[in-house]
C-alpha cells in the first residue's frame, strides 16, 4: 500500500506537470482524487491495515491527498496564467493606426489675442465696455476735439448714413472714451474693444471694417509716465519678456502730449528688414494724455484730474502675435486658416 | 512731405546721415516714411569727351567714338545715336556701372568692335526734358537714311544726286563742315548742284543730327535744313533720324565727373509724415526748424531783399478788395512787370525736381519754390486779364462759372471765394488759379498773390468742387497769415536773381485780422506732474528757446506765429516732452484708488457662448457688418420685407459693402460658399456678430447680437445641429426649450425649418436647412444647415448658477414601449404626452427608435422610447411604474392615437 500511494503520487504529480489544458486537468483530478479515483481506491483499503498500521498510513495518503491537490493548485494557476497570456497577445493592436478624432473648435485668432489684452486689463481693475458702431459724429469726432475740418472727417475717410454728417460708422473705439466719461463715476479705467470703420480699399494691410481695442484711465495723478509704464507691460504681455518698445511724438487730437509706440520688429531685432519696411520698429498703437479740451466737454475738471488713453489696432496685433502675413486672411474664414489656431 | 536735404542744408547744417537723420527727426515728432537717394541706382558714370567718331564699318547707323573720362587712356564706346558730335561733353555708363532700373552696363562687342559702355540719354539717367530744357532733340531728315515705305516707288532715288529737286525749293545737299556755336545751335557748310555747277553756303540749324559726309534736305528758299516735319515725311521713312538721342551736356563740368553731382541727381530726399496740427511743417523752413531744434544747431533763415524799381506805381496799377474779410484774413500782392518768360536755372529745377514738383517756366517755378520753401501758396497770374486793374476777394456768385487751369469748367455756389476783377472770376481763392489768367509765352506782366484764406472755406469748397490741390490742402489746414509777407518778397528776389522780370516797388498788403500772438505761462511743476518727469525750469527753458518761443522775466513765453497749434500746458507740454525725449520719460505703473475690474455676466455668457460652440467643434469667424442689398433677394426676403430697411452708407466703398446686415445670414452663407468653393470638408463655423436694426436712440441703430452657426457636410443633418442648438441651450440653462416646425421662412428649406422656442413660448431664433434656392445663388449645390439665435433673448432666459439636487438613493425602473401612430403625429407631441401622462414617477423618457415597412400600415410609424421612472423615497414596486406605463398609454391613445405595438 504504501508503494501504491508513493506511486500514485509520482505518477500524478508528473500528470499535473505535464496538463495542458483545463479540461486534461479536471480529468486528472477526477482520476486521482474523484470518488472513483485512484487515491480513494487505494483509501479504501485502508479497512484491511491493522490498527497500528493506519494512523501511520492515513497520514501517508493525507500527505499525498495533499500534495496532489496543491499541485492541482498550481497547475490550474500556470494554465490560467498562459490563457491570459495567449488571450492578450491575440488582442493586440496596431497602436500606431490613428485615434477617432474629437473635433474641436477654434477661436478665431484675432479673438483669441483680443482675449488676452482683456485679461491683462482686467487684472489692472479695468471694465470692459462694448458701444455701438453706428455712432453719432459728435461723438466720434466733436466730443473728441476733433473740430469741423479735421481731414478723418471727410467723406473720403468716414462712412455716413446721412447728407449732414451726423450718423456715421465710427471710425475709431475712441467714443468709447467719452461714453465713459458720460456714464460712469469717477476715477474710470475701461477698455472697450470692437470693430471700426475706415474707407480703405481691401489689401494685405487694409480693410474697410477692422477692430480697435481702446484704453482709458481718469484719476487723480495720472502720468505720461503710467502711461508708458501700462503699455510697455501690455507689450511684455503679448510679446513677450524683454520686448523693446519706443515711443513716439504723434498727434491726436483728443490727446495731448500724444504718441505713437513702436516695438522693435521681431523679424530683424531692429537692424531694418522687409518686415518693417526697412525701420527696424513696427508701430503697435497711438496713446497719449486726455486732452483737457475732452475732459472739459465731459464736465471734467482738468486741473483736477488727468487721464491717459490708448487705441491699438487687433489685427495688426493678432498678424505680429500669429505671424499672419496678409489681413485678408482673417475676414476670409478659410476653415484651413482657422483651423490653425 | 518730401525734403531736400542739399536744401534744408541751406538753413541748417545737418551731417547726419540719412538714417541718422531719420531717426532722430521721428523721434522729436516728425515721422520720417522714408528717405531715397536720388542717384541711388546710378554708379561709374562720368562725364567724357568725345574725341572722335568714325561710322562703324559693319553697320549703317552706328558710330565707333573714342572718349575722354578722365583717365590716362581714352575709351571706346559704339553708340547708335547721330546726335553727338566730336567735343561733346555726354554721360558716360563705364564697364560695370549701373542705372535707373536696375540696368548694369558691361563692355561687350557691338557688331564686331569692342564697346567699353554706353553713352546716356536724359531718360536712361532717370531724367527727362523738363528737368534739362535743353535736352531737347531736333532730327533733320537724313537722306541717307532714307527707307521707302513701298521700296518699289521710292519717293527719293537711291542713288540721289547732289542738287535732285525733292520738291519745290528743297533740294539733296551734302553736309561738309558742321560746327558747334554752343547754345544747342550748329553751323552746317552744304554743297549741292545747281544747273550743273556746283553751290555751297553756310547754315545755321538747331539739328543735332548732322555730320559731315550726311546728305540734308535742304530749302533754298527758307535756306533751312529740312526735318521729317518739313519733308512730310514718316518716322519710318527715316528710322534713325529720331528726336531722341545722347543727352549733351551743356553744364561746367569737365571729363570724369560724377554725373550724379553734375545733374544733381547727389541729393538726398526725406519724406516726412506730417500730422494735420503742424502746417508750418509742410515747408522746408518749417522742417529747418525742427531739424535745427532736433540737432541743438542754429538756423540761418534770410530775409528776402527786393531791389524794386519796376515801372509804376503800384496802387495806380493794383487795387485789391475783400468784401467778406472773415474769409481772406489777409491778402498780400506784388507786381512784376516786363516778364520773359523761359526756363528756371538749374540749381531751382534740381530742387524742384527732389522735392517731387516739375518744373514748368520760371514764373511758375518761383511760385512753386516759395510755396516749398516758406508752406505759403503763391499764385501768379497774368496782370493784362485783370479788367480794372482792380482785384475782388468776394464769395462766388450762385452759379457762376469758372474755368480753372486744368481746363475743367466749375459751377459755383456762394459757398465759393474766387478772386475776380471787376467783371468776372480769374480764379478759385486757395484751390487753383483760372484758366483766363494763366501765365503764358507772351505774358508781360504778373501778379503775385500771397494771401490767407479761411481754412473751412477753402476745404468745404475743395470738396464740393472734388478737387483737392496741394495748395487747398495747405489752406485748409490753417495757414499762418503772418507768411504771406515774407513769401511774396522771397518770389519777387528771386524774380530779379532769375532776371526774369522787373519788380514793382510797393507791396498791397490787406490785414482783415489783428496779429495777436499767444501767451501762455511756463509751469514746470504742472507739465511735470503730467508727465511723471522732474525736469528743472532750466532745461525747460533751454527747450522753449530752441523752438523759437520766448520766454520773458515773469515766465510767460510768447509763441510764434507758425505755431497756431500750442494753446495751453498740454501743448507746452508737448513740446517739453519732445526735445527732452519721450524715451526719456520714466515708466511708472498706476497708483491711485484701485477700481474692480472684471466682465459683465453679459460678456460672460458670450464667452460661455463661444466655448459650448467649439466644445461642438464649431470654428469662429468673424464677418463684415456691411452686406450687399442684393443679398436680401438671395435669402428670398419678399420686396416688402420690412426686414430690408436697412442704414444704408450713403458714401460706400461699392455696393458689396453698402448697407448693414439686418440678419446675419448672409455673412455666414457667404463663407460656408466660400468653403465650399475651396473644397473644404466639414465645415462647422459660428459667430456672434451684430445685426444693425433701425430705430435706435437719437438715430442710431438697435445693434442686436446673433449667435449664428452654420455647417455642411457629409452625413451632416437637420439633427446634427439641433444637437449642437440644444447643447447651447441646455449649457445656458434654459428650460423648456421647443422646436415647432416652420414652413414659410424663405431663406430656409419648408419641411426643414424649425422655430426655436423656450421659456413658455419666447422666441429664440430659428434654424434648419437652408432653402435649396437660397444655397443655389450662393454657388452651393449641397446641403447647407444655419441657426440664428438671438443673444439678447438667450441672456434674458439664462438659468441661475445650478444648486446640487441629492443623487437619486432608490433604484429606477426602466420600460421600453413603442406605439404605433400616424405619421403626421410628430415625436414632440408623443414626448409631451408621455410627460404629461405619467403620474409622477417618470424621471426620463428618450426616443430610441422610429420604424416604418413591415408590420406597419401605410402611413403610420411605429415610435419606441425608453422611460425611467423611480420614487425619490422608496424602491417602486414593479406594480407601481405598472400603473405610471399605463397612464401614459392612455394618454398616447387618447390624445395621439397611438397604440401599444
Amino acid at each position: 500500500m504504501k508503494e501504491q500511494l508513493a506511486k500514485i503520487k509520482s505518477e500524478a504529480l508528473a500528470a499535473f506537470e505535464a496538463v495542458a489544458s483545463p479540461a486534461a486537468l479536471d480529468e486528472l483530478r477526477v482520476k486521482y482524487l474523484g470518488k472513483k479515483g485512484e487515491l480513494t481506491a487505494v483509501l479504501k483499503q485502508m479497512g484491511r491495515l491493522t490498527p497500528e498500521e493506519r494512523p501511520a498510513m492515513g497520514a501517508l495518503a493525507n500527505e499525498v491527498r495533499s500534495a496532489l491537490e496543491s499541485a492541482i493548485e498550481t497547475a490550474s494557476q500556470k494554465l490560467e496564467a498562459s490563457a491570459l497570456e495567449a488571450r492578450l497577445k491575440a488582442e493586440a493592436i496596431d497602436v500606431t493606426v490613428p485615434g477617432k478624432t474629437v473635433k474641436m473648435g477654434h477661436k478665431h485668432p484675432m479673438y483669441s489675442a483680443l482675449d488676452e489684452i482683456k485679461d491683462i486689463f482686467v487684472g489692472m481693475g479695468f471694465t470692459v465696455l462694448d458701444g455701438p458702431e453706428v455712432e453719432l459724429a459728435e461723438l466720434n469726432f466733436d466730443r473728441l476735439n476733433a473740430e469741423e475740418g479735421h481731414p478723418s472727417r471727410d467723406w473720403s475717410d468716414t462712412f455716413y448714413f446721412d447728407k449732414d454728417s451726423r450718423v456715421m460708422l465710427r471710425s475709431q473705439t475712441s467714443p468709447m472714451q467719452v461714453r465713459a466719461m458720460d456714464s460712469m463715476p469717477l476715477p474710470i479705467r475701461i477698455i472697450a474693444p470692437g470693430r471700426v470703420y475706415r474707407k480703405d480699399e481691401v489689401d494685405a494691410t487694409h480693410s474697410p471694417m477692422f477692430h480697435q481695442v481702446e484704453g482709458m484711465v481718469i484719476d487723480k495723478n495720472v502720468t505720461m509716465a503710467d502711461l508708458k509704464g501700462t503699455l510697455n507691460l501690455l507689450a511684455e504681455e503679448l510679446f513677450g519678456k524683454g520686448t523693446v518698445t519706443r515711443f513716439r511724438p504723434h498727434h491726436f487730437p483728443f490727446t495731448e502730449p500724444s504718441c505713437e509706440m513702436d516695438v522693435q520688429c521681431h523679424k530683424c531685432g531692429g537692424a531694418g528688414c522687409a518686415t518693417c519696411k526697412g525701420e527696424g520698429w513696427i508701430e503697435l498703437l497711438g496713446a497719449g494724455m486726455i486732452h483737457p479740451n475732452v475732459l472739459r466737454m465731459a464736465g471734467i475738471d482738468p486741473e483736477e484730474w488727468s487721464g491717459w488713453a490708448f487705441g491699438m489696432g487687433l489685427e495688426r496685433t493678432a498678424m505680429r502675435r500669429f505671424k499672419i502675413a496678409d489681413l485678408r486672411l482673417i475676414f476670409e474664414n478659410d476653415v484651413r486658416f482657422l483651423e490653425q489656431f | 512731405m518730401n525734403l531736400s536735404r542739399k536744401w534744408l542744408n541751406e538753413f541748417v547744417e545737418i551731417d547726419a546721415n540719412d538714417k541718422e537723420f531719420a531717426e532722430a527727426m521721428t523721434l522729436s515728432g516728425s515721422k520720417v516714411e522714408l528717405t531715397h537717394d536720388m542717384g541711388e541706382e546710378i554708379s561709374n558714370v562720368v562725364v567724357g569727351r568725345i574725341l572722335s567718331m568714325e561710322r562703324h564699318e559693319n553697320s549703317d547707323h552706328m558710330w565707333v567714338c573714342q572718349l575722354d573720362v578722365g583717365k590716362e587712356e581714352p575709351v571706346q564706346i559704339v553708340t547708335g545715336a547721330w546726335n553727338i558730335h566730336t567735343g561733346d561733353l555726354v554721360p558716360v555708363s563705364l564697364h560695370k556701372s549701373t542705372l535707373p532700373g536696375g540696368k548694369k552696363i558691361e563692355k561687350g562687342k557691338l557688331r564686331g568692335v569692342l564697346s567699353n559702355g554706353m553713352l546716356c540719354s536724359l531718360k536712361e539717367l532717370g531724367l527727362d526734358e523738363r528737368d534739362f530744357p535743353y535736352g531737347v532733340i531736333t532730327a533733320a531728315a537724313l537722306l541717307n537714311d532714307y527707307h521707302p515705305i513701298d521700296p518699289d516707288k521710292p519717293s527719293i532715288p537711291e542713288e540721289i544726286e547732289l542738287g535732285h529737286k525733292i520738291f519745290g525749293s528743297v533740294v539733296a545737299a551734302g553736309a561738309g563742315e558742321v560746327k558747334s556755336l554752343g547754345d544747342g545751335r550748329w553751323s552746317v557748310a552744304l554743297v549741292w548742284a545747281e544747273d550743273g555747277s556746283p553751290v555751297g553756303t553756310t547754315v545755321e540749324t538747331a539739328c543735332q543730327n548732322i555730320h559731315s559726309m550726311d546728305l540734308v534736305a535742304f530749302d533754298t528758299k527758307a535756306r533751312t535744313i529740312c526735318t521729317l516735319a518739313d519733308l512730310h515725311a514718316e518716322q519710318k521713312e527715316f528710322p534713325h533720324c529720331i528726336p531722341d538721342g545722347i543727352f549733351v551736356l551743356q553744364e561746367d563740368c569737365k571729363p570724369g565727373d560724377d554725373i550724379k553731382a553734375v545733374t544733381g541727381l547727389d541729393d538726398h530726399v526725406v519724406e516726412f509724415e506730417i500730422t494735420p496740427n503742424r502746417p508750418d511743417c509742410l515747408s522746408v523752413i518749417g522742417l529747418a526748424r525742427e531739424a535745427a531744434a532736433t540737432f541743438d544747431k542754429p538756423c540761418r533763415f534770410h530775409t528776402p531783399e527786393v531791389k524794386g524799381g519796376g515801372e509804376g506805381v503800384l496802387p495806380e496799377l493794383l487795387d485789391v478788395e475783400t468784401p467778406d474779410p472773415e474769409l481772406c484774413p489777409r491778402y498780400t500782392a506784388r507786381m512784376v512787370r516786363n516778364v520773359k518768360i523761359g526756363p528756371s536755372p538749374k540749381w531751382m529745377r534740381e530742387r524742384l525736381r527732389a522735392m517731387g514738383v516739375r518744373p514748368i517756366n520760371n514764373i511758375v517755378d518761383i511760385t512753386n519754390y516759395v510755396m516749398l520753401e516758406y508752406g505759403q501758396p503763391m499764385h501768379a497770374f497774368d496782370y493784362r486779364y485783370v479788367n480794372g486793374g482792380k482785384i475782388i476777394v468776394r464769395r462766388a456768385a450762385e452759379g457762376e462759372k469758372l474755368t480753372t487751369l486744368d481746363g475743367k469748367e466749375h459751377t459755383l455756389t456762394s459757398n465759393h471765394l474766387v478772386i475776380a476783377d471787376e467783371g468776372r472770376a480769374v480764379g478759385l481763392a486757395g484751390i487753383m488759379g483760372g484758366l483766363n489768367s494763366e501765365i503764358v509765352d507772351d505774358t508781360a506782366d504778373v501778379v503775385f498773390e500771397s494771401a490767407c484764406f479761411d481754412g473751412t472755406c477753402i476745404r468745404k469748397g475743395a470738396l464740393a468742387l472734388g478737387m483737392r490741390t496741394e495748395a487747398s490742402a495747405k489752406f485748409e489746414k490753417g495757414l499762418d497769415p503772418m507768411n504771406t509777407l515774407p513769401a511774396v518778397n522771397r518770389a519777387c528776389e528771386l524774380v530779379e536773381l532769375l532776371g526774369a522780370g522787373e519788380v514793382v516797388d510797393g507791396v498791397i498788403d490787406i490785414l482783415n485780422y489783428v496779429p495777436q500772438p499767444t501767451v501762455l505761462k511756463l509751469e514746470p511743476d504742472k507739465i511735470n506732474a503730467l508727465l511723471g518727469t522732474d525736469i528743472s525750469q532750466g532745461e525747460m527753458a533751454q527747450i522753449m528757446e530752441r523752438i523759437n518761443f520766448e520766454l520773458h522775466d515773469d515766465q510767460t513765453l510768447t509763441i510764434p506765429s507758425w505755431r497756431g497749434d500750442v494753446k495751453e500746458m498740454a501743448d507746452l507740454a508737448e513740446e517739453v516732452a519732445r526735445f527732452y525725449g519721450y524715451n526719456n520719460i520714466p515708466t511708472t505703473l498706476m497708483r491711485g484708488q484701485t477700481t474692480l475690474g472684471g466682465y459683465s455676466p453679459e460678456q460672460r455668457l458670450e464667452q460661455r457662448l463661444g466655448a459650448v460652440c467649439r466644445s461642438c467643434g464649431y470654428d469662429e469667424i468673424i464677418t463684415y457688418s456691411f452686406i450687399s442689398p442684393t443679398w436680401y433677394d438671395k435669402i428670398g426676403w419678399p420686396a416688402s420685407d420690412p426686414r430690408r430697411e436697412s442704414f444704408k452708407i450713403l458714401n460706400p466703398l461699392g455696393e458689396d459693402t453698402s448697407i448693414m446686415r439686418t440678419t446675419t445670414l448672409p455673412s455666414m452663407l457667404d463663407i460656408l460658399a466660400r468653403n465650399y468653393n475651396y473644397r473644404n470638408k466639414d465645415v462647422r463655423l459660428y459667430e456672434l456678430g451684430r445685426i444693425y436694426l433701425p430705430g435706435g436712440e437719437n438715430g442710431l441703430a438697435n445693434e442686436e447680437k446673433v449667435l449664428t452657426l452654420g455647417a455642411y457636410g457629409e452625413g451632416f443633418g437637420f439633427y446634427d445641429l439641433k444637437g449642437v442648438v440644444e447643447a447651447i441651450l441646455r449649457e445656458i440653462r434654459v428650460g423648456d426649450v421647443e422646436f415647432v416646425p416652420v414652413s414659410d421662412n424663405p431663406s430656409y428649406h419648408p419641411g426643414r425649418c424649425a422655430q426655436v422656442l423656450a421659456c413658455d413660448g419666447l422666441y429664440v431664433g430659428v434654424m434648419g436647412q437652408v432653402h435649396p434656392n437660397v444655397a443655389k445663388s450662393c454657388g452651393v449645390d449641397g446641403e447647407l444647415y444655419c441657426a440664428e439665435l438671438d443673444f439678447v433673448t438667450m441672456r434674458s432666459i439664462a438659468g441661475p448658477d445650478p444648486e446640487y439636487t441629492p443623487l437619486p438613493r432608490f433604484p429606477s425602473v426602466t420600460r421600453d414601449i413603442a406605439v404605433v401612430c400616424d405619421e403626421a403625429v410628430t415625436v414632440g407631441k408623443l414626448e409631451w404626452t408621455i410627460r404629461r401622462g405619467a403620474r409622477g414617477l417618470l424621471k426620463e423618457v428618450s426616443l430610441f427608435d422610429i420604424y416604418r415597412g413591415k408590420g406597419i400600415d401605410e402611413g403610420k410609424k411605429s415610435v419606441a422610447f425608453n422611460l425611467v421612472l423611480r420614487a425619490d423615497d422608496r424602491s417602486l414596486t414593479s406594480e407601481e411604474a405598472d400603473e405610471d406605463v399605463k397612464s401614459i398609454l392612455e394618454a398616447l391613445e387618447k390624445d395621439c392615437g397611438a397604440r401599444l405595438r
